[in-house]
């Protein structure tokens, strides 16, 4: 019920919304809980296990009751706390969990069987048959178990992410943060501010304290003007810092606000990631709940949240409130009703030297026992010295005191430290390098020490960066003592809830001792104590002081489970931003990308690139057929290739040459100018890395070319050679991969193409197999190669990028007019598995040089990497699994990569397998399939028939073994 | 967690690529034993405590740097050029 006056909300602007299709009322400023309950709306959810009615309990992030599902379709999000949730027009909300309704729900069946559902029940019930689990057990359980859905739409809403640094991060800003950040301001240090709340002012806002003469809202509202208008200071609110990581990064969600976020194109939420030289924790402290029977009817609630719904919202949540607690907040509570007009009917302090001078019914050492009312609450049963006295109450507040908001200071494994005067854990100082803690997050509890606490450490962080503080006067605010006497239960028959999220009660807890569940970490675990999304932020202290009576412990010798990221529950959309579709992984173009394109070509990735798979034709309807017109193309007359993508590695110094013996397996030294040779590289552990061509361009230059696949790889392997294990070498690295744009001029007539187009021709002479250089085309400086992948006489012709679009399509056009054109991905491949060249489908990081027929490339001459390693006995043991060719010779013509080979009559199971196939491809130059496969002693087989066979396609085809290049094995072509 | 590149400065662990223990400097001389060989190319400790591990400056300068850390506190005790390393005591 709203209040006539009072609280922090815009009564001009009223806010219509919906509840389960109910339509409400609320105003400007408030959440959603508290507009709910300003319509006396009680009963928000039904709890994960028993599907208990359930209201608000509390008036923050860690609210473990009041979750419900908002948005539709593709934006719908489930598990939203109502008590963060800002009320927006339009805002629907439903609850969640319940069947068929919040009122109605069926599956409260669930609270009937308690005492078959208590802590271990799923261990020790759903063992038998093991079958039943994943079919049976598990989805049943799932079903009746649990929080909201996601709708399996796509999420259509802007995340976003940041990156930013500071000098001092200050996480929280009530009266410990905002002074902390003040200070540190005036300095003129870098800060940023965050708090999870949509203003300012922490427990402020929520009391009815003054600071510095004026309401504590107001101080804290003209400290942020002051902060905002500073340059040096950036405040964040609505921003959760969610995590503390090594080296002084933080993660924190900022939600967005309402105005914002509704703009076209704005982002939901945004992730940040902070970089802070030193970091003040301003946290505050959470309120937890005391267990007795009952204790989470709709209608009980915590006792600081009460104060925040009367003071800052304007709401009561009942007509006849009672108030239970332990601590001098049980009697702020009632005055702080009283002052708004409402009723209180009952204070009861469970402390036997209670006093209060409130004109109100006082129960001086009662302690609650009992709540009536199923779906909201009716009455309290209170026990006394003299018996049990029954108080008709709508609304029970309740404090069973205070605990420091440590999480953060957990999460890089520090422990929190056990302080029996305040009954609570605290930070233990240098859990998180660079983080000091301050205020009621430190155990301090009054506004003043809050306020000093927080000049002072700020005060200290500046003198550690080297900065000096300046005089900032302490506002006047209360310096009351915190006065508690521990009460964690009420003795008594019936379930009494310590993790209301997870459903977990006392009995649960003593159980799980009773079991021999006694280490902290066993009776987590067991009852599930503190494994919901709220990490049990109002239940683990209570549930460890349970455990510490229940074995006979004390708490700091029971010792505590830890917290870890994220200090509330954080969206994968929010933590992924940036990264969903094509910002999963950039993608690379080539020069020639929209000529292929526009000429119809589908593109494949390779690595992170695009290349053309093949280049249709009219008429041509399948792949195989543009692919075989291709291969016919360069073998006939002049195929143009995109090989760019191959990674280009400059290599530049006088001791280039020796870098290169020394990664490569034979000579590079000894190659001359001008001349291109093909290298092997190892690992050094003996297995192949990589292979490509080098060539010399100077006496001291050389460019290397890698696979596409391992390009970065070999960039990376080549600094690491030169850098950790040669740097005597004068010899710089550099790739230029992007800076060229390189094409291969493939077939019979790829000299006269090139002769059409350089400005001064080439032949034989000048230009033999093999050989490179500087060349001008139509007046661009160039490289040429004469190497070859397909095995026709061939060329690569290198120039810089921005030349390569033009380039290609000249030399497209060129070929097309000499009977050829363009060939890609798929023709290629099947000209080098005619001519048994290898690519990473062969050289796949488990075969060696010997497996490759490469052995003799190994130099006896000089070291290289790799060396000692590819000499070891089981890496040229003649049993291994060598590369040969195959041929389809039996009825089915098909061969299939991936394809495990049998000898002709051994069953094809695993323990008969002789080798696998690693690249096929139809060869229309001698019109059958060819396969390369790793046999064993392959070498020794050529003309033996044996059988592949394709499990998984089903594919069985019998093979002759021979020598691994099907097509002019002499060479011929390449070099006439 | 940050890292501090001789070169470039204090960043983020995203640009580095992680190789492993520096005892990858120590390359032995290739008629060494096999033993040798052995402990040089598959022989790792795993300690609870101090390492020097080799990172690549990837996507920064391309410098191969050893990093000293703590696996168990996770602090970043400092970092020189491998180029350094490899000339003196690795």
């Amino acid at each position: 019920m709203r209040l006539g006056k009072g609280g922090q909300i815009d009564r001009n602007q009223r806010i219509a919304f919906r509840f389960d299709g109910h339509r409400y009322e609320g105003f400007a400023g408030d959440t959603l809980a508290s507009a709910l309950l300003a319509n006396g709306q009680r009963l928000l959810a039904r709890s994960f296990k028993y599907h208990r009615p359930r209201g608000v309990l509390t008036a923050g992030s860690e609210e473990p009751n009041a979750l419900v599902t908002i948005g539709q379709g593709g934006a719908q999000e489930p598990n939203v706390r109502a008590t963060v949730q800002e009320l927006h027009e339009g805002l629907e909300a439903r609850s969640q969990n319940a069947w068929p309704s919040l009122e109605l729900d069926l599956l409260a069946v669930n609270d009937l069987a308690a005492p078959f559902l208590a802590a271990g029940f799923y261990y020790k019930t759903f063992m038998w048959p093991r079958a039943f689990w994943e079919k049976l057990y598990e989805p049943l359980i799932r079903r009746a178990a649990g929080l909201g859905a996601l709708s399996v739409q796509n999420n259509e809403d802007r995340y976003e992410r940041v990156f930013a640094h500071c000098d001092l991060l200050v996480i929280g800003a009530g009266p410990a943060g905002l002074m902390a950040a003040l200070t540190a301001a005036r300095a003129g240090a870098d800060v940023i501010l965050c708090d999870e709340d949509t203003r300012t002012g922490g427990r402020l806002n929520a009391e009815t304290h003054e600071v510095a003469g004026q309401p504590g809202a107001d101080w804290a509202a003209s400290v942020t003007a002051e902060l905002e208008a500073m340059p040096n200071v950036r405040v964040l609110t609505r921003t959760t810092v969610t995590g503390a990581y090594d080296q002084g990064t933080y993660g924190a969600l900022e939600r967005l606000a309402l105005g914002v976020a509704a703009r076209k194109g704005a982002p939901r939420e945004a992730f940040w990631r902070i970089v802070a030289r030193r970091a003040v924790l301003a946290a505050g402290a959470l309120e937890r709940p005391v267990a007795f029977r009952n204790n989470d009817r709709p209608g009980v609630m915590m006792a600081g949240a009460l104060r925040a719904y009367v003071n800052r919202w304007a709401v009561s949540p009942g007509r006849a409130v009672t108030v239970f607690g332990n601590n001098d907040d049980a009697h702020r509570t009632a005055a702080d009703l009283l002052a708004a007009g409402v009723h209180v009917a009952a204070l009861i302090d469970s402390r036997a030297d209670a006093v209060t001078d409130l004109d109100i019914p006082f129960f001086k050492g009662g302690q609650v026992c009992d709540a009536h009312g199923r779906k909201g609450l009716e009455a309290i049963s209170i026990a006394t010295t003299s018996g049990i006295e029954k108080i008709r109450t709508d609304c029970l507040a309740m404090s069973g005191g205070w605990n420091p908001t440590v999480h953060l200071t957990c999460h890089m494994n520090g422990r929190p430290t056990w302080n029996a005067g305040l009954a609570s854990f605290v930070p233990t100082p240098g859990a998180i390098p660079g983080l000091v803690t301050a205020g009621a997050c430190n155990g301090t509890m009054s506004t003043h020490g809050c306020l000093a606490e927080g000049a002072r450490v700020a005060a200290e962080v500046l003198g550690d960066l080297g900065m000096k503080a300046p005089d900032v006067a302490l506002p006047q605010a209360e310096d009351a003592p915190y006065r508690i006497t521990p009460l964690w239960t009420v003795p008594g028959k019936g379930r009494a809830w310590l993790d209301f999220q997870n459903d977990v009660t006392v009995k649960d807890v003593k159980q799980a001792a009773v079991e021999n569940f006694r280490s902290v970490e066993h009776m987590k675990r067991y009852t599930t104590q503190g494994m919901a999304t709220d990490q049990g932020k109002n239940s683990n202290v209570a549930a460890l002081a349970v455990l510490a009576d229940a074995t006979g412990r004390g708490i700091p010798e029971t010792g505590t489970t830890t917290f870890r990221p994220p200090y509330v529950p954080v969206s994968i959309a929010a933590m992924g931003a940036g990264a969903q579709g094509a910002g999963f992984a950039p993608q690379r173009f080539t020069t020639s990308h929209r000529a292929s394109v526009a000429a119809g070509a589908p593109m494949i990735e390779a690595g992170l690139w695009y290349r053309p798979g093949y280049f249709p034709k009219d008429g041509e309807t399948t792949w195989r057929q543009s692919c075989d017109r291709e291969v016919g193309m360069v073998r006939n007359a002049v195929g143009v290739c995109d090989v760019s993508t191959l990674g280009k590695i400059d290599i530049k110094g006088p001791g280039a040459a020796a870098l290169l013996d020394f990664v490569y397996t034979n000579m590079f030294s000894t190659l001359p100018e001008g001349r291109v040779r093909y290298g092997l590289m190892l690992r050094e552990d003996g297995h192949v890395m990589d292979d490509g061509t080098t060539a010399r361009l100077g006496p001291d230059h050389f460019v290397m070319t890698t696979t596409t696949a391992a390009a970065g790889q070999v960039m990376k392997h080549l600094e690491f050679a030169q850098q950790a294990l040669r740097p005597d070498l004068d010899v710089s690295i550099c790739s230029v991969t992007e800076h060229w744009a390189q094409f291969a001029v493939a077939g019979p007539k790829a000299r006269d193409l090139l002769n059409g187009l350089l400005d001064s021709p080439i032949d034989d002479a000048a230009w033999p197999f093999m050989a490179c250089g500087p060349v001008a085309l139509q007046g661009v400086a160039g490289r040429l190669f004469r190497i070859s992948f397909s095995g026709e006489h061939a060329y690569e012709v290198a120039v810089p990028a921005r030349y390569g679009d033009s380039l290609f399509r000249l030399l497209v056009s060129c070929a097309e007019a000499l009977g050829g054109g363009a060939y890609g991905l798929e023709a290629l491949n099947v000209l080098r598995i005619e001519k048994g060249f290898i690519t990473h489908a062969e050289i796949h990081g488990r075969t060696t040089a010997f497996d490759i027929g490469m052995q003799k490339m190994l130099s006896a001459k000089k070291d290289f990497i790799g060396k000692a390693a590819a000499a070891r006995p089981g890496l040229v043991d003649p049993d291994r699994e060598q590369l040969v060719g195959l041929k389809p010779v039996g009825a089915v013509k098909q061969l299939t990569a991936g394809a495990h080979l049998f000898d002709r009559d051994a069953p094809a199971t695993r323990e008969n397998d002789q080798g696998y196939v690693t690249s096929v491809g139809f060869s229309p130059t001698l019109e059958t399939f060819l396969g390369l496969a790793f046999l064993k002693q392959g070498r020794t087989r050529h003309g033996e028939v044996i059988r592949m066979v394709d499990h998984l396609r089903g594919v069985e085809t019998l093979c002759e073994v021979c020598d691994p290049v099907f097509f002019d094995p002499e060479g011929g072509r390449a070099r006439g | 967690m940050r890292i501090t590149c001789p070169i470039c400065g204090e960043r983020d662990r995203r640009e580095f690529y992680y190789q492993g223990d520096a005892v990858a400097l120590r390359r032995p001389e290739v008629d060494d034993t096999p033993e040798e060989w052995d402990a040089y190319l598959h022989l790792r400790d795993n300690p609870a405590g101090v390492t020097r591990d080799l990172w690549y400056h990837e996507t920064g300068c391309g410098a191969w740097l050893v990093v000293t850390r703590n696996t168990v506190t996770h602090e970043v005790l400092g970092s020189v050029l491998a180029r350094d390393a490899a000339g003196g005591a690795a």
